[in-house]
């Protein structure tokens, strides 16, 4: 498995891809955190992460699916999955080494971000008066939600050779599971109660439930099982060769 | 046996792939798998290489099987796929050193070393796999499936379009190999097969029909001699040669008059003497001795003669 692992890092780290992400990333999230009036931190008076932890998921919406597109489908496409799959490894360290190459590289991408915590630690008036506990538990729920949206992408990346294909599911299933169910639990139809379990579908009920810096058993298991589905998924799309 | 393959069977639908195939191969043999287009070849050999799952029927890699023990098959086995499929983007060292590690080698940099060197890749060593030629790529797809010097070597088609320098390097190595260790390879140049293989296995719409020794295996169509003639005119009545003794029946295609004869008589003599009487004019006149690639056809195809 590690070795899969560090081949497929190595390959985000000696092509564009991985630099693309990280800076895409970065600047997309400094560029509404300290420039863009609407929603700058130094005008907006409050020594606060939000605009981060609300940001965040849009640009990990369009940046994770196209980090994961290529796992499979371009292996599927050039043939080199048989490579791999006549090779002593189980079809489990296949999708896990590239499961856990494609979201290092997202937190790769996240890493940085801690300097801003930093700068506006500093900003605060006096210095540190910012809600410490609650920004620790938005990373750790980002951090979920990365690794959930890394296996949506994976999966949908394993159903196909086309990446394109791969990167449009990929991003389709992130933005259903974040947002859809949410909104869907607003519907009238569903006022007679059900409302309310059709929010905890969503990804977004438990970030946001995660991100008030509580770290309820509940949203952790939720997280882990969205994995678990989606890599269970992407096992069984490369074990279909063999039928 | 070093590979012992069990009714294999797989069928796609209605379709069957392979059909109850069953052969044994011993090691320090080279193996030819031979087979039109679309008999079955590669999808056997992904079986074996427990890339697809047979649909019944089972084979065993030196003595473990492919469906209960998949992952002790692929430590033991080398599998070139057809068409090589390679990391473009890797370097050549870089990506046989992958390959070294997924098999978990101690010794990963010497191994690497020995198999650039075995494979003739000396030069190429410090590029890019998708910069390299044909032939090259091919030698980095024979130094993967070698690299922990696997005690069975499955190539599907590795001497595909290759150039005449290349092919004579590859199969001087496939010969080297084939001396300890058990190759099989897929291929549909004949003149491989009388060159390389000991053995020939021939299938045809997933069966086999033909499992022999490269020795005796002409012996199957044995007793006959085609002969090509050519006149400035073709299109003369034939009966004259077809009273001549010793032959066994006259067609014309677009390469000639093909005559069959007994191998036993040189009948050349008579025709041109037939020729002669009948005032034509030979231009050319061919006699080709039987070899595998007569068998290949006579035994996969409805009609040699056609």
């Amino acid at each position: 498995m590690l070795s899969v692992y560090w081949k497929e890092v190595n390959s985000f780290f000696s092509s564009l891809i991985g630099y693309m992400v990280i800076s895409v990333f970065l600047i997309m999230i400094g560029l509404f955190m300290w420039v863009f009036s609407e929603t700058n931190i130094l005008d907006y008076n409050f020594a606060t992460l939000e605009q981060l932890f609300s940001i965040a998921p849009l640009v990990f919406l369009f940046l994770i699916p196209a980090v994961t597109m290529r796992s499979f489908a371009e292996e599927n496409q050039k043939g080199t999955i048989e490579f791999l799959a006549t090779k002593p490894l189980t079809d489990l360290q296949i999708v896990l080494g590239k499961y856990f190459a494609n979201f290092t590289l997202v937190l790769f991408a996240l890493l940085p971000t801690l300097i801003y915590y930093y700068s506006v630690y500093n900003l605060g008036s006096p210095p540190g008066n910012l809600d410490s506990g609650g920004i620790l538990g938005s990373y750790i729920g980002l951090t979920f939600l990365a690794a959930v949206f890394t296996a949506i992408g994976m999966w949908a990346s394993s159903v196909t050779n086309n990446q394109i294909v791969a990167f449009i599911l990929g991003a389709f299933l992130c933005f259903f599971f974040h947002w859809a169910f949410s909104y869907l639990s607003l519907l009238p139809v569903f006022s007679g109660g059900s409302n309310a379990f059709i929010a905890k579908l969503g990804i977004n009920y438990h970030y946001s439930s995660i991100s008030r810096g509580v770290l309820d058993s509940r949203d952790v298991i939720y997280f882990v099982s969205m994995i678990a589905v989606f890599i269970l998924a992407t096992l069984t799309a490369l074990s279909r060769r063999k039928w | 046996m070093s590979l012992s393959i069990q009714s294999l069977t797989k069928t796609y639908g209605a379709q069957k792939a392979v059909d109850n195939l069953s052969f044994d191969v011993g090691s320090g043999t080279i193996t030819g798998f031979l087979g039109p287009n679309g008999a079955g070849k590669s999808t056997t050999m992904k079986m074996v290489s427990c890339y697809l799952s047979p649909t019944s029927g089972t084979a065993k890699v030196c003595g473990h099987d492919i469906i209960e023990n998949p992952l002790e098959v692929r430590k033991h086995i080398g599998y070139l796929p057809e068409n090589n499929p390679l990391y473009l983007d890797m370097y050549v060292k870089e990506y046989l050193g992958f390959v070294a590690g997924i098999h978990g080698l101690d010794n990963k940099t010497t191994r690497v070393k020995d198999l650039i060197e075995l494979t003739g890749l000396g030069k190429e060593q410090h590029k890019l796999i998708g910069a390299l030629s044909k032939g090259y790529k091919q030698r980095v797809g024979l130094a993967q499936a070698m690299i922990h010097n696997p005690d069975v070597l499955i190539l599907d088609e590795p001497t595909s379009g290759l150039d005449m320098n290349q092919l004579v390097d590859i199969r001087n190595l496939i010969k080297s190999l084939g001396k300890e260790k058990t190759v099989v390879l897929s291929t549909h140049i004949m003149q491989e097969v009388q060159a390389l293989c000991d053995r020939v296995i021939i299938i045809n719409n997933g069966v086999l029909v033909a499992d022999d020794p490269i020795e005796s295996l002409s012996n199957r169509i044995k007793g006959e001699n085609k002969i090509t003639l050519n006149l400035t005119n073709n299109k003369v009545n034939l009966d004259a040669l077809k009273r001549v003794k010793g032959v066994n029946s006259v067609r014309k295609n677009e390469e000639g008059i093909i005559i069959r004869s007994n191998s036993d008589i040189d009948v050349r003599p008579k025709l041109f003497k037939v020729a002669i009487d009948s005032g034509w004019v030979i231009i050319e006149m061919k006699k080709e001795e039987i070899n595998v690639e007569h068998v290949f056809q006579k035994l996969t195809k409805e009609d040699l003669y056609a």
